[in-house]
């Protein structure tokens, strides 16, 4: 009888039909229309037959250009769920004043935004710009794909698994209610012993793993396979972001995952780490966490510039103004990350020596920041700016960033932050330079590139709708909430008492619904651009007049990027390639190496995933057996030395001859 | 620069094999040491270890500041000695890639190390007064 | 072999086409580069460890202190042995340069020994220490002691699996330029580890055993 209970303790954990919310009528519901949704999707993919060329062609690609699109569909799905976060919060606080509770209890609330927050830096920002990354550079360098190819597949499927975890807990267990940082003790076994905050360390640490596997891939990609001629400062601006970026992360992600790993350690094996007793320091955690943190903001935005001075100088026709300040200003930014870390945490009672120090150096970090913004409004002095959807996009960047910016470098003033800190003025700076810098840089990058990925534009007008849609409901959903906060509103509150807040409340709602609609119209837009596709064709592969590499080829481009790897000579190579009449090559072509597509990248996350699921639920039979499969996994690939394959020049003959093709009828 | 596709598609494991190996060896690892360096480390690094744990063991410093610094010292030089005579680190490596990426780490280490001291101890002197200096005699 | 087609003569395009392109272009290998920069993170992982043992490692929560509990003789030969075993992968690496597989495997496997002996220790005083009720749940410093050192045993004990694999691969590819660059990777490795037990023996044995 003993025997038969622990095995089922071996097996099970504490996983039980009680973590299934059947009582709570808001997840049942939302259980039920996932399921019915997706039951929709896997009856439609099975009935148009296309479960072999998803899997075939993209789920075991090891395709730069495939495996960024996936990240940026990821990233794109997450954002409906991170911002159903965003919604149920907004109209809690519109509604609950005094007597009126809302209709989330604070059990509720609180694993809703930290949910929100998990979703939306780590599965939608982090997949988004690393799609772009991923699409974008190889293409920019004149590569043919990334240094490691499988190891780029393996890092999506990692944060893929990640991801799918975090929308697990929705429906198995709970989440965490710590926010999105999850502090100790608050997040120690003690305060938290329950599942949420370890659906939290494992859907990160196995996150976590993917994007530095992507860091020291994109790395190494922009060290050893630039095209010939192509030297360091003859590199794209983007190309110059991503490097930095990609230098910040595989020096930041470590740090994420020593500390998540120490957390854990203190959750499942009773270790004093964070613990208030026993020789733990709490504050340890904090700091650790946010040497992590401020580097990760950067990783964030540093893209987004990059994306932004691609944009600025195609749609002004200008060469790009102070490319080398330009470099200097994003080497300097990247460096500085590491030097101010502690702003985040001014409060915790370092003292004024300390915060004097931490201080500075957070308003030193604005003034390379600055250069670039003066830098891209010379670039547009005296340009030909044509206002197509990157540069709307551009613009709603300057004016919002700069401002969020600037509240930034108010509350890099200890004894400002001191009364800030933690209130919803923060909280709208954030959002102020994360929507308005990095957002709005994903959505001109998506516009921007999207021909080149699909071969047609997206539609102007509803582009344009959801660009007004999404700055006019920013403001209109953040400006009230740096009121409230210079008013002394607390963050993270769901229910308040002085009838006097709720009219901004109401108003910040009103502004989350215009932001609703600005990501309708943009669903909208994608779905329109592609009925219309014919008519929306980009047939010569440079539909805005380009500067760089990836404009030479054909949208979309060919598996192999290049027929022949192009020479490079200055900046802007394609712009320098069109003012010398270049002529694309037509003859001679030669067979092209290539790597294989793989499942083992797949299966190696899902064992992962697997894994991390069995610690959650502490079924640690099925944790050792996942753990054991995964280890068997990765060895077993490491006897695959059978993982190339050749295209045939015939092949190219025809792709290319295909190309020729379509440019001339089109001319 | 190279001219070898001239044959059809074969094993992977072992492309550009015979062709390419040289060209490997050249710019993928321009030390491989020799016996004599890998020798000349291994004492050196001997050495750097058994004074540390002599001093230690030994009780040789009346002040353990002193020691303390002593051994730093000491192991500061033995990493480098690691470096170069078995990570064979050089500023050619990867094109200077690798020195480059290693001053970077390094530099980051000691912001680490030495901003988490001083943070620390300065929230633990504000936060935790009555823990300094004699936490072990706290439960 | 390349086919050609023959298009309408361009012999002017000709000249600027083959100045704005190459005809077959090999990007250099990054796999040592990559490794190294992986190493690099494994550094920070570490240096995180290390902070922590900076800041917790005299809380000592009225329990046992580093100067009762370390065996400084067993730490002096778990290094010695670790040391031997770095040396011992630098000549399996000599072997290879003179492409002497049997020879490589030989000293591949005396490294992978040396290692084992190294956990074996590591093991035994862990078991040891947790007999004594020092274990990692009894003060912050015996946590981040746990933590830092395990952390450590944890990568050497990867790296054997890693050596054993690649023992495998060499019997059936022999020193290929993949395998020879796996080597490469590994001997990286080891000696990283190598490295990283410089600081430890240092900074927890040493230093800890220090009033």
């Amino acid at each position: 009888m003993q025997d038969h209970i622990d095995l089922t303790k071996l097996i099970f954990g504490r996983l039980s039909w009680d973590a299934i919310p059947f009582h709570e009528p808001i997840l049942l519901a939302t259980f039920i229309a996932v399921g019915v949704g997706g039951l929709g999707v896997f009856s439609a993919v099975t009935y148009f037959r296309l479960w072999g060329t998803l899997w075939r062609d993209w789920f075991t690609s090891i395709d730069h250009k495939r495996i960024g699109i996936m990240y940026i569909v990821l990233g794109l799905v997450m954002l409906l769920r991170g911002f159903a976060d965003a919604l149920m919060m907004r109209a809690q606080q519109a509604f609950a004043f005094g007597d009126s509770a809302g209709f989330l209890p604070p059990h509720h609330y609180d694993q809703i935004f930290t949910a929100h927050g998990v979703i939306m830096i780590f599965f939608v920002a982090m997949p988004l710009v690393t799609g772009l990354m991923n699409y974008v550079v190889p293409l920019q360098i004149g590569a043919r794909d990334v240094a490691f190819p499988f190891l780029n597949n393996f890092s999506f499927w990692m944060t893929t698994f990640g991801a799918a975890l975090v929308m697990l807990s929705l429906f198995v267990g709970e989440f965490a209610r710590t926010g999105w940082l999850a502090y100790p003790p608050l997040s120690g076994i003690l305060s938290s012993p329950d599942v949420g905050v370890d659906y939290y360390i494992w859907s990160l640490q196995i996150a976590g793993v993917g994007t530095l596997l992507s860091g020291i891939n994109l790395l190494a990609t922009i060290v050893k396979m630039r095209a010939p001629g192509m030297s360091m400062m003859k590199m794209p601006v983007f190309t110059w972001t991503a490097l930095c970026t990609n230098v910040l992360i595989v020096a930041a992600f470590p740090v994420l995952t020593a500390v998540l790993g120490m957390l854990s350690m203190d959750r499942m094996l009773g270790t004093n780490f964070f613990t208030n007793d026993m020789g733990g320091n709490a504050m340890m955690y904090v700091n650790l966490i946010w040497i992590w943190g401020h580097p990760e903001v950067y990783i964030l935005i540093l893209p987004a510039f990059g994306i932004f001075s691609e944009v600025v100088s195609t749609f002004c026709s200008k060469r790009l103004f102070g490319y080398t300040s330009m470099v200097y200003a994003t080497v300097v930014i990247t460096i500085l990350s590491y030097l101010v870390w502690l702003h985040h945490f001014f409060t915790m009672g370092s003292g004024a020596s300390v915060n004097s120090f931490f201080g500075i150096t957070t308003m030193i970090i604005s003034i390379p920041t600055g250069a670039k913004i003066f830098n891209w409004l010379f670039t547009m002095y005296r340009g030909r700016i044509r206002f197509e959807l990157p540069m709307l996009w551009t613009i709603g960047f300057m004016i919002t960033f700069v401002i969020g910016g600037m509240t930034g470098v108010l509350l890099a003033v200890p004894p400002a932050d001191f009364v800030l800190h933690n209130s919803l003025f923060l909280i709208a700076h954030f959002h102020n330079v994360i929507i308005g810098g990095v957002l709005f840089g994903m959505f001109a990058g998506i516009n921007y590139w999207f021909p080149k990925a699909f071969g047609y534009k997206l539609d102007t007008y509803w582009g344009r709708w959801s660009f007004w849609l999404w700055t006019i409901g920013f403001y209109v959903a953040f400006m009230p909430l740096y009121v409230l906060g210079l008013m002394g509103v607390t963050r993270r509150l769901s229910h308040f008492e002085d009838p006097s807040l709720q009219i901004w409340f109401q108003i910040a709602a009103f502004g989350a619904v215009l932001i609703a609609l600005g990501i309708a119209a943009f669903i909208v837009q994608l779905v329109v651009s592609y009925l219309r596709r014919d008519s929306l064709r980009d047939f010569t592969g440079d539909p805005w007049g380009g500067r760089t590499l990836e404009w030479s080829t054909s949208s979309p481009p060919p598996a192999y990027n290049f027929a022949f790897t192009p020479r490079v000579y200055d900046n802007d190579a394609w712009a320098d390639m069109k003012s010398n009449n270049y002529i694309r090559p037509l003859q001679d072509f030669v067979a092209i190496h290539m790597p294989k597509n793989t499942g083992a990248g797949f299966i190696i996350a899902a064992l992962s995933a697997v894994c991390g699921f069995a610690l959650i639920w502490q079924m640690w039979l099925l944790a050792g057996v996942g753990f054991v499969a995964m280890m068997a996994a990765i060895i077993i690939h490491t006897f695959n030395y059978n993982r190339d394959y050749h295209i045939p020049a015939d092949e190219v003959v025809r792709t290319e001859g295909e190309r020729t093709r379509l440019l001339g009828s089109h001319v | 620069m190279s001219d070898h596709h001239q044959h059809p598609a074969h094993a992977a494991g072992d492309e550009h094999d015979g062709h390419h190996g040289g060209h490997d060896d050249h710019h993928a690892h321009a030390d491989h040491g020799s016996l004599k360096s890998y020798m000349t480390g291994f004492l050196l690094a001997i050495i750097l270890t058994v004074i540390p744990f002599w001093l230690v063991m030994g009780k040789v410093f009346d002040k353990s500041s002193t020691t303390g610094l002593i051994l730093l010292g000491f192991a500061a030089v033995q990493i480098v000695v690691h470096m170069v005579y078995f990570l064979h680190m050089n500023t050619r490596s990867e094109g200077g890639w690798s020195m480059l990426a290693l001053i970077f780490t390094v530099m980051l280490v000691v912001i680490m190390l030495s901003g988490s001291l001083w943070v620390m101890y300065h929230l633990n002197h504000n936060m935790m007064p009555g823990m300094m200096p004699d936490m072990h005699n706290m439960p | 072999m390349s086919k050609t087609i023959t298009f309408t003569n361009e012999a002017v395009s000709a000249v600027s086409s083959s100045r704005y392109h190459v005809r077959e272009h090999h990007p250099e290998n990054g796999t040592l580069l990559g490794f190294w920069l992986y190493l690099m993170s494994d550094c920070l992982i570490f240096a995180c460890l290390f902070a922590t043992y900076a800041v917790l490692g005299r809380n000592y929560a009225a329990g046992p202190t580093g100067a009762e509990l370390f065996d400084l003789p067993l730490v002096a030969l778990n290094t010695s042995l670790l040391l031997l075993s770095s040396i011992t992968y630098g000549f399996a690496m000599l072997e290879m340069q003179r492409q002497r597989l049997r020879s490589t495997l030989i000293w591949l496997a005396v490294t992978g020994l040396f290692g084992a002996c190294f956990i074996g220790i590591e093991l035994y005083e862990f078991a040891h220490l947790i007999h004594e009720g020092a274990g990692p749940q009894r003060s912050g410093f015996l946590t981040s002691f746990f933590a830092l050192v395990g952390t450590h045993g944890l990568h050497v004990s990867f790296g054997i699996v890693w050596l054993v694999t690649l023992m495998f691969q060499l019997g059936r590819h022999g020193l290929s330029s993949e395998n020879r660059r796996r080597l490469m990777c590994l001997s990286m490795f080891w000696h990283f580890l190598d490295l990283v037990w410089i600081g430890v023996f240092t900074f927890v044995y040493l230093m800890g055993v220090l009033p």
